[in-house]
């Protein structure tokens, strides 16, 4: 396969350039194996499969999907989508040749990158795992021996469709099916990377799995798929974080997330979202949830150009509960569409789905929620809650709740509130000797505490941390 | 010599004048009781004092130790050592009373090597002692800033703070407005402290000779229709007290 020439790097927007991101910079892809050429067909798809030496069903699947993709119109809800041009988006990339086991065998120049996001640290000290993806692949993982040693598997997609076949072949697109839209059709057709994660039963994985996904190359796509098997009894926490170079062109991110909570189990998904603003996230979570499982999604969205996610459960076992808390800060340019889907088909189910937005300098966040409680789920109960904190009058809140309710017996409650930073709370602060900047984070910081104190303790002082970086020069 | 010195103080807020012309000077240990009937100008003077943006000053000056304190922002006033207890203090949920408290001393007192705390443990021990001391509950420190939290148990926080803040001078308004006699004693008892202990130059702003009977004002002021009518010692709040402010109106 013939190497591309190294690719033109276009001026910064001087705009871009000003602002305050701090995960900027990007090096060079001239090292990278494999890049594709601009634009999708049959032959780009073929490409793919063929350097992961995939069975032919998952060819086939993926050709299947890339039909579908195209038959799907874009979606004319949500977010401005209108800028995105498939044709111009590099959909793979092969930055090295293999996943590595030891830091020491990484690329300087990925090693780099990943070690100013301070990923080798953290894995030392708080977690059981790690999976960092820099573009299409997987360049990095490593399990702790003691969670091994259980029979957890936690491995790039590609090395769990290539160890367990069986189970790909049993779970993948079950919950969210190609057709589910025309984003987890394309990520169907074009998928690379993402994580396999497997707990046996019983097992409860005390410290959180990570995995770190970095797009470092230009007008690309990101389209990473995860598939998560939590067996009867266990336990086990994933946290994924993002982040991008700031570029001027767009590029696309187009996870898609499956989840299989067997009877008993829990899983706590949590993403921080800090694209730089340059990138289209379109991503779709579901999760299967069984008798007397849990499912929580913790889904922190700060970057991106446009968000459109709404992570989900089915309950589909008596006494299944799922729970979504999602917290967007939507700034300048941004939108954030998020919001959360809470499907209940058993009965004595519940869900809790508890959104807080932030939206400042002009930038605007939605809610968007689907409740939809079953013929068959009686005794089920939903909660919404909805809190918007808006920081200027140039920016702005919406939020589109649907209910569908089937079942008299259930009991569902919405609750939505939208405030503003008052000059009263500043001044009171403020006449205790905090600065104005100071107050504001205080503020902001108190918003969302009731979801950040969900987060293990590093992850929740980072948070704080990041908001903080947000509303820094936010005034005036 | 320390002092808050006020004079001829003017302030407008949309376009209407409330204060026409102020003066006041407090010495540190002081006790200034204010009183007069209802928008006469009052509440006006205290969050004109900590600097309230609404607040407009149209003429006069305000010096706390010879700064000139219109010209500080809020928060430098703090730092400079005025407090103002709120008569409405507001809600900020989220925001933990002692994480709120840690980061308002520090602003405090930034610089001043004998007043810093080596460890947040040393802070929350300081906290819970001076909470102790004005009885209000340990509870209420790990919760949210005024969250829920009823009228006395709002007050009573706000003379938890005065006491963490150490100030030079303290406005007080009308802090014993919607409070039961304990929880008035209470309160008194907590000003009372921090006078003795910071010898802290207090301006009471009330409505009522009770808190007066707790905390013997050395001067008290008749304030009317945005001026100071009258001034004397504290037989004067026994006269408005049976005479009302007929006289003024």
């Amino acid at each position: 396969m013939a190497r591309f020439a190294k690719k033109q790097t276009t001026d910064l927007d001087k705009k871009l350039k000003q602002d305050s991101y701090e995960h900027g910079d990007s090096f060079s892809t001239a090292d990278y194996k494999h890049i594709s050429k601009p634009g999708l067909n049959k032959e780009i798809i073929e490409e793919i499969s063929s350097f992961k030496n995939e069975p032919k069903w998952m060819l086939q699947q993926r050709l299947k999907a890339y039909e579908i993709f195209k038959s799907k119109p874009m979606p004319n809800w949500g977010v401005d989508l209108s800028e995105i041009n498939f044709d111009k988006i590099r959909y793979y990339f092969r930055p090295t040749e293999d996943q590595v086991s030891s830091w020491q065998d990484v690329p300087l120049e990925v090693k780099d990158t990943f070690d100013r996001l301070g990923i080798p640290e953290a894995e030392q000290k708080v977690l059981a795992g790690v999976k960092t993806q820099l573009d299409s692949e997987v360049v990095y993982g490593s399990l702790k021996n003691v969670w091994a040693k259980y029979g957890v598997e936690f491995l790039s997609m590609d090395e769990g469709l290539a160890k367990h076949e069986d189970l790909v072949k049993e779970y993948f697109g079950k919950v969210i099916p190609a057709a589910d839209n025309k984003f987890s059709a394309l990520n169907a057709a074009v998928w690379s990377g993402g994580s396999f994660v497997y707990v046996p039963p019983g097992v409860d994985v005390q410290l959180p799995l990570q995995a770190y996904f970095r797009i470092n190359a230009e007008s690309s796509g990101q389209f990473e798929r995860t598939l998560i098997i939590v067996d009867e009894g266990a336990k086990v926490h994933y946290i994924e974080g993002c982040t991008a170079p700031n570029f001027s062109s767009n590029s696309l991110h187009s996870g898609v997330i499956e989840i299989f909570v067997k009877k008993g189990a829990q899983c706590q998904y949590t993403t921080v979202q800090n694209w730089y603003k340059n990138i289209y996230n379109l991503v779709t979570q579901r999760a299967f949830v069984e008798e007397e499982g849990q499912m929580i999604w913790t889904d922190f969205n700060m970057g991106s150009k446009a968000t459109m996610k709404y992570p989900g459960f089915i309950l589909a076992g008596k006494g299944a509960k799922g729970e979504v808390l999602s917290m967007a800060l939507a700034g300048a340019d941004q939108h954030q569409d998020t919001g959360a889907k809470a499907i209940h088909l058993a009965p004595h189910t519940s869900s809790t789905i508890i959104s807080k937005s932030i939206s400042k300098g002009g930038g605007r966040a939605s809610y968007r929620g689907l409740v939809s409680i079953g013929p068959k789920a009686h005794h089920s109960k939903n909660t919404v809650i909805c809190d918007a904190l808006l920081l200027d009058p140039e920016s702005r809140s919406d939020t589109y709740p649907v209910d569908k309710v089937f079942n008299s017996q259930v009991e569902v409650q919405h609750e939505a509130t939208v405030s503003k930073i008052g000059d009263d709370q500043l001044f009171y602060l403020m006449s205790r000797g905090i600065s104005e900047e100071d107050a504001r984070k205080m503020i902001v910081n108190g918003f969302v505490e009731d979801l950040i104190k969900k987060l293990p303790l590093e992850y929740a002082v980072e948070m704080n941390r990041l908001i903080d970086h947000e509303m820094e020069g936010s005034i005036g | 010599m320390s002092s808050l010195n006020i004079s001829k103080l003017q302030v407008k807020i949309d376009q209407k004048k409330i204060l026409q012309g102020v003066d006041f000077k407090i010495k540190p240990g002081e006790v200034h009781a204010i009183m007069g009937p209802n928008g006469s100008g009052k509440s006006t003077l205290a969050y004109t004092l900590a600097g309230h943006p609404a607040y407009e000053v149209t003429g006069g000056k305000v010096s706390l130790d010879q700064e000139d304190l219109l010209n500080m922002s809020p928060d430098e006033r703090s730092q400079a050592g005025l407090f103002l207890a709120f008569q409405y203090p507001v809600e900020i949920p989220g925001v933990k009373v002692q994480n709120f408290l840690r980061q308002a001393y520090r602003a405090r007192f930034e610089g001043q090597k004998d007043k810093q705390f080596n460890s947040v443990l040393a802070f929350r021990k300081h906290l819970e002692k001076l909470a102790q001391e004005l009885k209000v509950n340990p509870e209420l420190l790990k919760r949210g800033l005024n969250e829920g939290f009823s009228g006395g148990e709002k007050k009573r926080l706000e003379i938890l703070q005065m006491a963490v803040l150490e100030p030079k001078f303290a406005v007080l308004d009308e802090t014993d407005s919607g409070l039961d006699i304990d929880a008035i004693k209470a309160v008194a008892v907590g000003i009372k402290q921090n006078i003795k202990k910071y010898k802290t130059g207090v301006l009471l702003i009330t409505h009522y000779q009770r808190i007066l009977d707790y905390i013997q004002p050395d001067f008290v002021h008749v304030m009317v229709r945005g001026k100071v009518v009258e001034s004397g010692d504290k037989t004067l709040v026994k006269k408005l007290e049976q005479d009302g402010y007929q006289k003024w109106s």
